[in-house]
C-alpha cells in the first residue's frame, strides 16, 4: 500500500477488488515509488487537467488505475509513437508517456528513438529494471552482462546476446533532446533525486520546450528472487556500474527552436485552381476513342495525353487518363492511356488502341500491332523501322520533330503530334477547347505558349497539305 | 468546380474537405502522392503532417492523434498495409475512428509496384489479431477516390472504427475529372470519449485490454453488435442487371473492366450486367442477391479468389459462380473477359 498521494486517484476503482487504496504492485517494486513522484509533480504544478498520459505494455499497463488526469493505453513498444501522435495535434498539453526497457528498448526501440531525434514534444519516463518483469523474466536488451533470466539461464552471454543497451547514452548522441538524465529510486537518497529529476522534465512539458527523457533504474525484487531490501541494495549495487546516475544534458534554458512558417490558406485557396465544371454530357452516338502516346521519357508523352484529355474534359466528355509509372518510366521510356467516350468511362487502361502516337522505335514496334482495324499510327519520320503494320490501319509519318526544330522549340514535338491529329480529324472535340487545354498545359512557362501555338499551326497545315485530297 | 487531378491526389482533396486534422505515413510506391499532397496541403491549412519513421510508427502516432478526437489519415500499399495491422487491430480494440487508404500492389512478399487487389482478406477480414472488423471502401474512380476517404471519415467517426479505403495502383495513378466537394465537414462532437487534456475528459480512458475474460468476451459482442449495425450502411451500384441473364461483379479498377465488357457483351446480344460493391465491409449481400439470384455470376479480381470467396460466401445460390482473375501486376483484358463471360452464358464454363 503506498500513502495517499496528489496526482493520483483517491481510491482506485479502475481496478477493481477490494483493496482499493492498494497497487497491483509487488513489494519492492520500484514502479510505486515512481508513480507517485510523477502524480506529486503533475499536481504540483498543476498540469493534471491539461496532461495526457501515454501508459506502455508490461507492468505498467494499469497506470491508469491510478493517475488522475486523461489517459491512453499504447500498445508494446509504441508509448512514444502514440505521444508523437499526442503530442502533434495536441501541441499545448503536457503529454506523458511512460515505458519499460524491453518495451521502449527492444521492441519499441526505432519510434522511441526517431521521437527523440525529432524532439518530439513530451515527456518520456524510461523504466529500466534490467529484464521483462511481466511476461516472466525474460532478458531485456538492459539485461546485465552474465545475469541470469528465463532466457539467459546460464547467464548473459555479450558475444551471442550483445551488450546491455545504454540508452542515456545513445539519445545523448542526438541533438534534438532537451533533457536527459539518469535516476534510481533503490533507496531514499535516490529517490530525493529522482524526484527532481522527473520534476524538471514534467516542467519542461509544462512550458512545453520539448523531449525530455528520464531513465529511471527499478528495481524488480521478484524477478530477482530477493526480499525487497536486499534485492535493492544488490541492483544498486550491479546496475550503476553498467549505468552510471546522473544528468547527461539540460538545455532547459536554452530558447526553444520554432519551425519555419508556411503561407496559411483555407481549404478553397489551397485546393483551388480548379475550373468551371463543364457537366459531362451522355451521348451513345459518340463512340468511345482509346488513344496511346508513347516515347521516351522527356519527350513530353504524358503531358500531350493530359492536353487531349483536359479538351475533351473541357468538352463535356468523359476522360480517364491512365501513365505508365515505376521502373518502366525510370527506364527511359513512357506512355499513356487516354479514352474520351459519350458516356461513363469502363477500363481506363487501353488494350487496343484507334490512335498510336509512337515518338521514338522502341514505342512504335512496342504498341503498333495493338492497334485496332480501323486506327491511325502516328510516328515521327525520323524513325527508321521495318515492322509490318497491322491490315487495315492507317500508318502516317510525320515529321513531328523537324516541325518542331522549325519552329524554335525542338521539345516541343508533342504538341506538332497534336497538330496533326487535329488536322486528321482524331480529337472530335473542339480545336478551341484543344488550343486552350494547350496553352494551359503551360501556364507556369508562358514564353513558350507562343511558339506552341506555331508549331501546332505548322503541324496542322502539314496535314492539309500532305495528306488532304 | 472541377479539376483532373491524380487519383492519389483527389484521396487527400477529399480529406482535406472532410476536415483531416493530421497525416502520418512512411513512403511507399504506388501510393507515395497521397503523402506528397499531404505534405503540401496540410501545413499550410494550419494541420500536421509527418513522415513516419514506418508504417507501425504511422499507425501509432494515428492511434494517439485519434485519441484526442482527431480526424487522421495514413496511406500505403501491400507491405506497409501489413506492418500497420497491429495498428489497427488497436485502434479497433480501443473504438477509434482512423482512416487508411491501400493503394493495392501485387504481392506477396516484395512483390512489385503494379496494381493487384490481393489485400482484399487482410481489409476485410481483420488482417490483424483477435475479432474486429474495419470498414473497407471501395472506389472505382477518381471522383470516388476523393469521395469515399469523406465517407470513410463519416463512418470511421459514426461507429468509431478503424476504415480502410481499397484502391489500387490503376486508381491512384490514374487522372480523371474531379468535381471538389463543396463544404468542409463538420467536426464530430468525440467529448464522450477522447482524451483531450481537458478537465471534461480527464476521466475517459482510450485502452483495450480486459483482463477480466467475461469483459473481454461482453467488448467483442459490443464491437460485433457495432458490425452488425454497420450492415445498413452497406453501398453498391448495378449497371444494367435487371435483364441481365449474366452478372459480372467485381470491385475498384477490375470493376471499371467489368463494365467496359458488359458494353461489348451488350452488343453482341448478350444480357450482362455489372454489380460493383462500393462497401466491401460492410458487405452488400442483400444487394448482390436482389440481382443475381437465379442469374449466371462471372467475378473478376486482380487476386487469388479472395473476393470470390466473399462473393460466394453471401450468395444465396451457389451454383454458377466463374472466376476470371489476373495477378502479378497484369490487367484482366476486356476481350478475354468477354470471352469467359460468353462461355459462361452458354453454360459451358
Amino acid at each position: 500500500m503506498i500513502k495517499r498521494s496528489t496526482g493520483l486517484y483517491e481510491q482506485f476503482s479502475r481496478k477493481g477488488g477490494d483493496a482499493l487504496r492498494a497497487t497491483h504492485y509487488c513489494a519492492g517494486c520500484g514502479h510505486g515509488i515512481i508513480l507517485k513522484l510523477i502524480g506529486e509533480a503533475m499536481a504540483d504544478l498543476g498540469i493534471q487537467d491539461d496532461s495526457v498520459f501515454v501508459g506502455p505494455v508490461g507492468c505498467a499497463t494499469f497506470c491508469y488505475y491510478y493517475f488522475d488526469c486523461g489517459h491512453v493505453s499504447a500498445p508494446h513498444g509504441r508509448a512514444s509513437a502514440v505521444a508523437t501522435g499526442l503530442s502533434r495535434v495536441l501541441p499545448d498539453n503536457p503529454i506523458i508517456a511512460y515505458q519499460g526497457d524491453g518495451d521502449l528498448g527492444a521492441i519499441g526501440f526505432n519510434n522511441a528513438f526517431q521521437a527523440a531525434n525529432r524532439g518530439d514534444n513530451f515527456a518520456l519516463f524510461f523504466v529500466n529494471n534490467s529484464i521483462f518483469a511481466m511476461t516472466g523474466g525474460q532478458m531485456a536488451p538492459t539485461t546485465l552482462e552474465g545475469q541470469v533470466t528465463t532466457t539467459t539461464p546460464f547467464g548473459r552471454d555479450t558475444v551471442k546476446a550483445g551488450y546491455p543497451l545504454k540508452v542515456c547514452e545513445v539519445f545523448e548522441t542526438l541533438e534534438a533532446p532537451v533533457f536527459i538524465e539518469r535516476v534510481s529510486v533503490a533507496d531514499t537518497k535516490r529517490i530525493m533525486l529522482a524526484k527532481k529529476a522527473i520534476r524538471k522534465a514534467l516542467q519542461i512539458q509544462k512550458e512545453k520546450k520539448g523531449f525530455a527523457f528520464v531513465e529511471i533504474l527499478s528495481p524488480c525484487p521478484n524477478n530477482m528472487r530477493e526480499e525487497p531490501v536486499k534485492a535493492a541494495e544488490l541492483f544498486t549495487e550491479t546496475m550503476e556500474k553498467t549505468y552510471p546516475l546522473g544528468n547527461f544534458r539540460d538545455r532547459s534554458e536554452k530558447p526553444v527552436p520554432t519551425p519555419k512558417g508556411v503561407p496559411l490558406k483555407n481549404e478553397k485557396e489551397l485546393i483551388g485552381g480548379g475550373k468551371e465544371t463543364v457537366a459531362t454530357k451522355n451521348d451513345p452516338s459518340f463512340k468511345e476513342r482509346r488513344f496511346k502516346f508513347s516515347g521516351f521519357g522527356g519527350q513530353g508523352i504524358l503531358s500531350l495525353g493530359l492536353v487531349v484529355a483536359e479538351a475533351a474534359a473541357s468538352d463535356g466528355k468523359f476522360v480517364s487518363w491512365m501513365p505508365s509509372y515505376g521502373p518502366e518510366q525510370r527506364g527511359g521510356s513512357a506512355s499513356c492511356s487516354v479514352r474520351v467516350g459519350g458516356k461513363e468511362i469502363g477500363s481506363p487502361t487501353i488494350d487496343d488502341p484507334d490512335v498510336l502516337v509512337a515518338m521514338n522505335q522502341p514505342a512504335l514496334e512496342r504498341f503498333a500491332s495493338s492497334v485496332r482495324e480501323g486506327g491511325t499510327i502516328l510516328y515521327d519520320s525520323s524513325i527508321k523501322t521495318n515492322i509490318g503494320f497491322p491490315a487495315g490501319v492507317r500508318a502516317i509519318p510525320f515529321p513531328a520533330s523537324s516541325i518542331a526544330i522549325e519552329n524554335g522549340v525542338s521539345k516541343a514535338s508533342n504538341t506538332a503530334f497534336l497538330g496533326a491529329m487535329t488536322g486528321l480529324g482524331l480529337l472530335p472535340f473542339g480545336e478551341t477547347n484543344i488550343k486552350a487545354a494547350l496553352a494551359e498545359s503551360m501556364s507556369a512557362r508562358p514564353s513558350l505558349v507562343e511558339p506552341n501555338m506555331r508549331v501546332f499551326e505548322t503541324a496542322m497545315k502539314w496535314i492539309t497539305d500532305n495528306l488532304r485530297p | 468546380m472541377r479539376k483532373f487531378v491524380r487519383g492519389n491526389e483527389a484521396v487527400m482533396i477529399g480529406a482535406v474537405y472532410a476536415g483531416v486534422d493530421a497525416y502520418f505515413g512512411y513512403p511507399i510506391t504506388p501510393a507515395s502522392e497521397i503523402a506528397h499532397a499531404a505534405a503540401e496541403y496540410l501545413p499550410c491549412l494550419g494541420k500536421e503532417f509527418l513522415q513516419a519513421e514506418c508504417e507501425t510508427g504511422s499507425a501509432n502516432m494515428m492511434y494517439g492523434a485519434a485519441s484526442a478526437g482527431k480526424k487522421v489519415i495514413s496511406a500505403s500499399a501491400g507491405p506497409g498495409m501489413s506492418l500497420m495491422q497491429e495498428g489497427l487491430s488497436y485502434l479497433a480494440g480501443a473504438q477509434l475512428p482512423a482512416v487508411v487508404v491501400d493503394i493495392m500492389r501485387a504481392g506477396p512478399g516484395l512483390g512489385n509496384i503494379y496494381p493487384e487487389q490481393g489485400d482484399y482478406d487482410q481489409a476485410v477480414k481483420g488482417g490483424g489479431h483477435g475479432n474486429y472488423k474495419c470498414i473497407v471502401l471501395a472506389p472505382a474512380s477518381v471522383q470516388e477516390m476523393c469521395d469515399l476517404t469523406i465517407l470513410a471519415f463519416d463512418l470511421a467517426f459514426k461507429y468509431r472504427n478503424p476504415a480502410v479505403v481499397l484502391a489500387d495502383a490503376v486508381l491512384g495513378q490514374m487522372m480523371e475529372s474531379l468535381i471538389l466537394p463543396e463544404k468542409v465537414s463538420d467536426v464530430p462532437d468525440t467529448d464522450g470519449w477522447a482524451v483531450k487534456g481537458r478537465k471534461e475528459t480527464k476521466d475517459n480512458l482510450i485502452f483495450s485490454i480486459y483482463l477480466d475474460a467475461d469483459r473481454q468476451e461482453a467488448h467483442n459482442f459490443l464491437l460485433n453488435k457495432k458490425y452488425e449495425e454497420m450492415k445498413k450502411d452497406a453501398r453498391a451500384e448495378s449497371y444494367l442487371t435487371e435483364d441481365a441473364d449474366v452478372i459480372l461483379t467485381g470491385y475498384g479498377t477490375s470493376a471499371r473492366i467489368a463494365r467496359s465488357a458488359v458494353d461489348v457483351l451488350r452488343e453482341k446480344g448478350i444480357k450482362a450486367g455489372l454489380f460493383r460493391p462500393i462497401t466491401l465491409s460492410p458487405f452488400p449481400a442483400k444487394e448482390l442477391n436482389a440481382c443475381a439470384t437465379g442469374k449466371k455470376i462471372v467475378v473478376v479480381e486482380m487476386s487469388n479468389g479472395q473476393y470470390r470467396d466473399d462473393v460466394v460466401l453471401h450468395l444465396e445460390n451457389k451454383e454458377q459462380v466463374t472466376l476470371f482473375n489476373r495477378m502479378g501486376g497484369n490487367l484482366p483484358k476486356v476481350a478475354d473477359l468477354v470471352g469467359v463471360v460468353e462461355k459462361a452464358a452458354e453454360g459451358k464454363a
